[in-house]
């Protein structure tokens, strides 16, 4: 590829994620969306928080124990420490730590 | 300016987990990019401009393969699609924006909504929050990009190593928080446990059902269609529901 062809994949590359991230707004201008958008959106953001969890593992193999072991048992302890604590902080951090302990043993 | 620093000192916290994946994940970019020949002002424009971390990394080998502009169109709509989601969810506190809008809407990545999405603080201006979340994830994610193009293997990464977990256990903090919340609405008696879980769990299930179906290329926009269509039956149910 030349440079310019290059600076064209960019291009598409803004302007695709512009338009897909721009969309909802384009097609319903000055919140005149039907209410079944609006409702909707209002229950999305729990949906889209469990994809995109589902989606952060979707690399994971299952061939041994270290591949999958650290991201379970990180994801367990960061979701019992934020139901017995219900601090951001110590959640993330607990959990994160664990994450990379794990990875530094295995 | 007072107030500025105000946000900034509340809006920071609440960054941290994004501070640590983004500058953990963009310093990876640079060096990527790096060991493939592009040099800092490349990774610098493409984090400033895209600014997606994975379509980013998915098109590192077609920067350098064949020139097919469409086929490359359409991988960036497929990695990008998530993002029609969140429009969706912002379409009303976005409006009363002004200004920034536009800014918003550019840089309304997986991590910034997952934060905006919970709303402005009562005591902050609306569109002052949501720029200045936005404004420090982006700075986040271009930093780390510049320090792994100009120091690369000087960074030792492998200590580093796993650090990017923040952003998963963000997500699922998020979840986590949602479904306490909504076991109460159930338990206070304002809700059925069906209508409480109703979200968490069709987002969950039918994620995870089209991964094991059909494979981690295309799975997010059939899990997509799906939920659209779940939401789309209990939208139609409780309208029956109301009018009954």
């Amino acid at each position: 590829m030349t440079q310019w062809q290059m600076i064209l994949y960019i291009c598409i590359a803004v302007l695709v994620t512009i338009l897909v991230r721009g969309l909802p707004f384009l097609v319903f201008r000055n919140g005149q969306a039907p209410s079944f958008i609006l409702w909707t959106g209002k229950r999305l953001p729990a949906a889209a928080m469990a994809m995109l969890v589902i989606y952060c593992m979707k690399d994971i193999s299952f061939g041994t124990v270290g591949e999958w072991m650290p991201t379970l048992a990180a994801c367990v302890l960061t979701v019992v420490l934020h139901a017995s604590f219900r601090k951001m902080v110590i959640s993330i951090c607990g959990g994160t730590a664990l994450y990379m302990i794990l990875l530094h043993i295995l | 300016m007072r107030d500025k620093t105000h946000v900034l000192r509340r809006a920071f916290p609440v960054t941290v987990p994004v501070l640590a994946g983004y500058i953990f994940l963009g310093i990876a970019y640079g060096i990527a990019m790096r060991a493939r020949g592009f040099g800092a002002l490349w990774s610098y424009s493409i984090s400033t401009f895209i600014y997606a971390g994975s379509l980013q990394f998915a098109m590192i080998e077609p920067l350098r393969s064949a020139f097919a502009p469409l086929t490359f169109a359409f991988l960036c709509l497929l990695i990008q699609a998530r993002h029609l989601f969140y429009g969706l969810t912002m379409l009303e506190p976005y409006s009363r924006t002004g200004a920034v809008r536009p800014y918003l809407i550019f840089s309304l990545t997986d991590e910034t909504y997952s934060i905006v999405c919970q709303g402005a603080p009562a005591d902050i201006l609306p569109e002052r929050w949501y720029l200045t979340v936005s404004a420090l994830d982006h700075a986040y994610w271009v930093l780390g990009t510049l320090l792994g193009a100009l120091l690369g293997s000087l960074i030792p990464m492998d200590l580093l190593r796993g650090i990017d977990f923040s952003m998963t256990a963000l997500f699922l903090v998020i979840v986590t928080e949602q479904t306490m919340d909504a076991l109460t609405a159930w338990r206070s008696g304002k809700e059925s446990l069906f209508d409480a879980l109703f979200s968490p769990v069709l987002g969950g299930l039918t994620t995870l059902l089209s991964l094991l179906l059909f494979g981690k290329d295309s799975f997010l926009l059939i899990a997509m269609a799906a939920m659209i269509m779940g939401f789309s039956v209990k939208y139609a149910q409780e309208r029956r529901g109301n009018s009954a």
